[in-house]
C-alpha cells in the first residue's frame, strides 16, 4: 500500500473559500441573505455585499439581535447567513442560539471565522476554543469545521442547501488548498490516505497537518489512515468505526479543547461500539495566547510533529 | 372583525381561561396575562389579517411576537379562541406531552407560534428580522410584537431599538406592557426604567402613549393610531399602561401574582367577577 501524494496549488485562508461560496450562492439563490456584525472585511463578505446590497445587512457590533434578525428573517423563506469570528457567533451569543434558532429549529446559517489560536496575535480573548462543544450540544444543530479553501467553498453551498441551522467554522491563516477533487457531503467524512497501524481522524486546519503527520509516520514504518471528519455532528460514525475497526488505535486531531471537541465525540461511539485506545490532539483545557499561528501550533501541540508523537504513543498502548 | 360588543364577550372568558389554565397545573403566570388580555384579543380579533391556516412564513399576513413569553395563558386563549386550535387543548397547557409548554414554542408545532419566548429579551431582533423579510418580499403587512417593561432590562432590546430606529424599520409595531411591575417588586425599586417614552424616541422611534392599556376602545384608537404612523422611516412603538392582574379584584395593583397560581377558593372568586361568556374548555 502506497502514500497517496496530496498537491496544492496555493496556500489561502479557509475564509476566503467561505466568502467566494456566499457571493456564487448571492447569484444562484435569491433566498439568501447575509448579516454581518462588523466584520464584513475579516468574513470576506465584501464580494456578496456588493453584489446584492439588498440583501446584505450590516447590524453593527450587537451579534445577540443579529442572531434574534436571522432568525426573524426565516419567517418568509430567507436563508440568512450571518458572520462574524468564532467566539462572537457562539460564546457571546448562546442563548440566543439556543431559545431563537436551535429550538425554534429556524433554517440560520452560523458562519464562523477567526476559530481557534491560529486567529494568532490577538490573544485569547478572541480565540475560543469551546465553539464546537457549545454548538454540538445544541438538539438539531449540524456543526462543520472545514480543512481548506475549497472544502469551505462546497460547504458553504452545501449548508444553503440543507434545511436547519449549521454551524459553519472556518478561520484565519493560510493553508494548503487540496481538497479541489473531492467530494462534500454534509455528514460524509472522507477516507484521505489508507492505513492499516492506526486512524488519524482531524478536522479543520489540523487535517494537512495528519496528511504531512502520515508522511513521517510512512517514513517509519508505520501506516496511517487519515480521515477528514468535516462534519462534526452529525458523526460519520460507520466511516470512523469501519476504519478503527482495522487499525485498532485512533488519533483524533483539532484545533479545540479536548473537552467538547471531535475527539470527545469519536470516543463516545468507540466506547460503544468499539473499546480502542486513543489519543487526542487538541488543547488541554487551557486559554490561547498571543503569537504567530505555526508558533501558537507549536506550543500547544497542533502540528504534524505532535501527532507523530502521539500516534507512536497510541500504537505502543494496542493489545 | 369583532365589534366592540364581541371584544367585551371575549375578553371575560379569556381571563377564565388564563384562571383555570394556571389553577390547574398550579403554576405559570396569571398577572401579565390578565394585564394584556384586552390587547391581545384586539389584535388578534380587530386589527391583524392572518389565515388560521397556518404557515410558518405568514406571506402577506400581519404577524404577531410574544416577546414576554411568560404569559403564554394570554396567548394560548387567544389563539384558541380566534380558531388557530380546539379551545379543548388549554386544558393540556404545561401537561405532559403538551404543545402548549409553559413558555411558547414551535417545537410541538402548535399552530400560531413562530418562535420560542421565554428567555427574554429576544423577541425584538426576531419581530425586526420577520419585518426585514417582508420588505425583501414586497409584503405590505405589519408585523407587531410584545415586550414586558421589565424585559427592557435585558441588552439584546437595545440592541435591537437602535437597529429599527438607525435603519428605519417602519413595519414594525412593538408594544410594551407598560404595568411597571415586575417579579421582585416595582420596576422602579428593581432597576428603574427612566424616561420609556423619551428613551425610545432618542434612539428614532414614534411613539404612541395608551394610558387606558385595558379599555377596549383606548387599545383600538392606539393600533390604529400606530398604523396611521407607520410606513415612514420609522419604527412605531405603543407605551400600552396595564394593570397587571386586571379584572381580578386581589390580583391587581400588587406585582404578587405574576407568577403564582391562585388556591381553589381564590379561583371561585377571580371566576365569579368574570362571567362565563363563550363556554369554558
Amino acid at each position: 500500500m502506497g502514500l497517496k501524494e496530496y498537491t496544492f496549488t496555493e496556500k489561502i485562508d479557509t475564509r476566503s473559500g467561505f466568502g467566494v461560496g456566499l457571493a456564487e450562492l448571492g447569484q444562484e439563490n435569491p433566498e439568501v441573505v447575509a448579516l454581518c456584525a462588523d466584520l464584513t472585511g475579516s468574513l470576506k463578505m465584501n464580494a456578496f455585499k456588493d453584489a446584492h446590497p439588498d440583501r446584505f445587512f450590516q447590524i453593527g457590533i450587537a451579534e445577540a439581535n443579529m442572531m434574534g434578525i436571522a432568525a426573524g428573517m426565516t419567517i418568509g423563506g430567507k436563508i440568512p447567513f450571518t458572520g462574524t469570528f468564532a467566539n462572537f457567533s457562539t460564546g457571546r451569543v448562546y442563548d440566543q442560539i439556543r431559545q431563537s434558532i436551535a429550538y425554534s429549529h429556524k433554517n440560520v446559517k452560523i458562519c464562523a471565522s477567526h476559530a481557534g489560536v491560529t486567529l494568532g496575535e490577538d490573544g485569547a480573548t478572541h480565540q475560543i476554543l469551546e465553539d464546537l462543544g457549545l454548538m454540538k450540544m445544541l438538539p438539531g444543530m449540524t456543526v462543520i469545521n472545514t480543512c481548506d479553501f475549497e472544502q469551505t467553498r462546497k460547504a458553504t453551498h452545501a449548508i444553503a442547501a440543507h434545511y436547519g441551522p449549521v454551524y459553519l467554522r472556518f478561520g484565519r491563516p493560510s493553508v494548503p488548498n487540496f481538497t479541489t477533487e473531492l467530494p462534500f457531503e454534509i455528514g460524509k467524512g472522507i477516507l484521505l490516505q489508507e492505513g492499516t497501524d492506526i486512524t488519524l481522524v482531524a478536522t479543520g486546519h489540523l487535517v494537512w497537518e495528519a496528511l504531512e503527520a502520515a508522511k513521517s509516520l510512512y517514513a517509519l514504518g508505520i501506516r496511517a489512515e487519515v480521515i477528514n471528519i468535516h462534519t462534526i455532528k452529525p458523526l460519520d460514525d460507520a466511516l470512523i468505526l469501519q476504519s478503527v475497526k482495522k487499525t485498532g488505535a485512533v488519533v483524533s486531531c483539532e484545533e479545540h479543547n479536548y473537552l467538547g471537541g471531535l475527539g470527545e465525540s469519536i470516543a463516545r461511539v468507540l466506547a460503544e461500539q468499539h473499546p480502542t485506545p486513543q489519543g487526542f490532539i487538541a488543547t488541554q483545557d487551557t486559554f490561547g495566547e498571543s503569537g504567530t499561528p505555526a508558533q501558537l501550533m507549536e506550543k500547544y501541540g497542533l502540528n504534524a510533529d505532535a501527532i507523530v508523537r502521539k500516534a507512536q504513543e497510541v500504537i505502543a498502548k494496542k493489545a | 372583525m369583532a365589534t366592540v360588543a364581541q371584544l367585551q364577550q371575549l375578553i371575560p372568558q379569556v381571563r377564565r381561561d388564563i384562571l383555570r389554565m394556571v389553577h390547574q397545573v398550579n403554576s405559570g403566570h396569571p398577572g401579565g396575562s390578565l394585564g394584556c388580555a384586552e390587547f391581545i384579543a384586539v389584535l388578534y380579533n380587530h386589527v391583524m389579517k392572518y389565515s388560521t391556516e397556518f404557515d410558518m412564513d405568514g406571506k402577506n399576513e400581519d404577524l404577531f411576537f410574544l416577546s414576554n413569553g411568560h404569559i403564554s395563558p394570554v396567548f394560548y386563549s387567544v389563539l384558541a379562541r380566534s380558531g388557530f386550535f380546539p379551545v379543548a387543548e388549554l386544558a393540556t397547557f404545561r401537561k405532559l406531552n403538551s404543545r402548549l409548554q409553559g413558555h411558547p414554542t414551535t417545537h410541538e408545532g402548535l399552530p400560531g407560534v413562530r418562535i420560542a419566548s421565554g428567555s427574554l429579551g429576544q423577541g425584538m431582533s426576531v419581530a425586526i428580522g420577520a419585518a426585514e423579510a417582508k420588505k425583501l418580499n414586497n409584503d405590505s403587512r405589519t408585523v407587531y410584537s410584545l415586550h414586558g417593561d421589565g424585559e427592557l432590562q435585558e441588552g439584546q432590546n437595545w440592541e435591537a431599538i437602535m437597529y429599527a430606529g438607525s435603519k428605519g424599520i417602519d413595519n414594525l409595531i412593538s408594544t410594551i406592557d407598560y404595568n411597571k411591575q415586575q417579579i421582585d417588586g416595582s420596576t422602579n425599586d428593581v432597576l428603574a426604567l427612566g424616561d420609556v417614552g423619551a428613551k425610545l424616541e432618542a434612539f428614532g422611534w414614534i411613539v404612541i402613549d395608551v394610558k387606558k392599556g385595558n379599555d377596549i376602545e383606548a387599545i383600538i384608537a392606539g393600533l390604529e393610531a400606530a398604523k396611521a404612523a407607520s410606513g415612514k422611516q420609522k419604527p412605531v412603538a405603543i407605551l400600552l399602561h396595564t394593570e397587571m392582574g386586571n379584572g381580578v379584584d386581589f390580583m391587581m395593583h400588587t406585582h404578587a401574582w405574576h407568577g403564582k397560581a391562585p388556591s381553589d377558593e381564590q379561583l371561585a372568586t377571580a371566576l365569579s367577577q368574570n362571567e362565563e361568556t363563550l363556554g369554558d374548555y
